[in-house]
């Protein structure tokens, strides 16, 4: 990788404010990430390659499909986010970026949270976009489609949220990947409950507002909370070297 | 007391210390579930509807309530860990980790057989069974994060974040039976009410609770003592204790 396509951090002063610097974390995160634009594809294709694995390994019926796709795109979105945590701190930890960033007089676990929401925008924003495309394949009614994509664009966040904690933790190990998947799939199952379940209730005319409250109520918990886990977790991860 | 807590953090004093009341809970564990197993397996009264089959609880809600009792005393551990630095805290992670996952899993194991004659199967997706097995990967996640990173005080500290993300999890144990209300009865035991069972069945269950306890206090510090042994080779205590068979 040529050191041109990998801008540095620049706020080296102290002066530069907390909000100023998070903005510049993100900014630069976008950046590198347009730069590469291979890596921001690979999990979108994922994502539709497991998507399409359903019909062709289980049964194309429409009934099933009707039945199981809320969980289906589920799955394979949450395999996908999975799949894309290796690359939030690896090359940042590789070329000494992430030192910096430690280095910052601006709390840590804030850079994490601009890092970790780039990190959104750029593969859980376009899941849900790509969503309702996949949702009529897999015969889903306008109404299930409509609440699936909300309950992704809920849920997504917090998968990243909770999976920059398993990627802090992992980073530097040797087979990081099965590691990190190891770690965060259980921490992942009540969003996936919750996520699929919504979209169940919707699709027997039951009211979704609570679901939606309470996978809010997970949002809030991993948007407090995780920052700092994965904070602490690349501080540890950073000594570890 | 400041005393106290600092001779906790040693490993040789706890050592020592632990060395003197082992016997006493591996007597009183092995006593108490002796106790609560027999008199519930042979002796206890029959169940109206289930039968002889509920008997199996005997053992089941043991290991079902220490399983997520180990998993609060490491978050507690863990909290230790990050906060005082203290050795013997991820000393007790590290050691019981397992033994919390082998736990689980008997919880597991005796819930299927159990599920098998009064549910007429061996596993279904209800929340309860759902949550365990998510701690029983819990426990395997923190298993294999220890074993995979080299450094020992990295891996205390790593460890102890891991552990203290997934206590959010207990409590979605602890409550998935009243939140989504499906096949699983729910807890046998409360502190605020009156068990809902006659005398002559919660008597045995709770001596084999706690004997349970006493006998995981027993191979918590078997366990430990051999981390801590591993640990501190270098010292000259342990080289002494390794001669002579004593501290």
């Amino acid at each position: 990788m040529n050191a041109e396509a990998r801008p540095t951090v620049r706020f080296a002063s102290s002066n530069v404010g907390a909000l100023a610097a998070m903005k510049g974390v993100f900014a630069r995160d976008m950046k590198v990430a347009f730069r590469q634009r291979q890596d921001l594809l690979n999990p979108l294709l994922f994502f539709i390659m497991v998507v399409s694995l359903f019909p062709l390994g289980v049964s194309p019926e429409v009934s099933f499909l009707r039945e199981a796709g809320a969980g289906i795109l589920w799955v394979a979105a949450l395999l996908s986010v999975l799949l894309s945590l290796d690359h939030l701190f690896r090359h940042d930890f590789d070329d000494g970026t992430l030192e910096q960033l430690v280095l910052q007089p601006q709390p840590l676990f804030l850079l994490v949270l601009a890092k970790t929401t780039a990190h959104w925008m750029l593969t859980g924003l376009p899941l849900v976009i790509l969503t309702p495309v996949l949702g009529v394949m897999v015969h889903l009614d306008g109404n299930s489609i409509a609440v699936l994509c909300l309950t992704l664009l809920i849920g997504t966040p917090v998968l990243s949220l909770i999976g920059a904690i398993g990627a802090a933790l992992t980073l530097g190990l040797r087979s990081a990947g099965v590691l990190l998947s190891l770690l965060i799939i259980p921490l992942y199952i009540p969003v996936l409950i919750f996520g699929t379940g919504t979209v169940a209730a919707a699709g027997d005319g039951a009211a979704v507002g609570a679901y939606l409250a309470l996978m809010g109520a997970f949002l809030m918990l991993a948007l407090t909370l995780a920052p700092f886990a994965a904070a602490a977790a690349l501080k540890i991860s950073l000594s570890n070297g | 007391m400041w005393q106290f807590f600092h001779k906790l953090g040693s490993p040789k004093w706890f050592f020592g210390i632990s060395a003197r009341f082992m016997p006493w809970l591996l007597a009183g564990g092995i006593l108490l579930l002796m106790a609560g197993v027999v008199w519930g397996l042979a002796f206890a009264p029959k169940d109206y509807l289930q039968g002889n089959s509920y008997r199996i609880i005997f053992i089941h809600v043991p290991t079902a309530f220490m399983a997520q009792s180990v998993y609060i005393m490491m978050a507690s551990a863990a909290v230790v860990t990050l906060v005082w630095r203290m050795k013997l805290a991820d000393v007790f992670v590290k050691a019981v980790a397992p033994v919390g996952l082998v736990l689980t899993f008997l919880a597991l194991f005796t819930g299927a057989v159990w599920g098998k004659p009064t549910w007429g199967t061996w596993w279904i997706w209800d929340a309860r069974l759902t949550s365990m097995l998510i701690l029983l990967f819990l426990y395997g996640g923190v298993i294999a994060l220890d074993r995979a990173i080299n450094d020992e005080k990295s891996a205390a500290r790593a460890v102890a974040v891991l552990v203290l993300v997934g206590v959010v999890n207990i409590p979605i144990i602890k409550y998935s039976v009243d939140w989504w209300n499906t096949l699983h009865q729910p807890a046998t035991f409360k502190l605020t009410e009156k068990p809902s069972m006659p005398a002559e069945m919660w008597v045995p269950l709770l001596l084999s609770v706690l004997g349970l306890y006493l006998i995981f206090g027993w191979l918590a510090c078997v366990r430990m003592q051999t981390e801590i042994l591993c640990r501190e080779q270098r010292t000259r205590w342990v080289k002494e204790f390794v001669m002579k068979g004593r501290v």
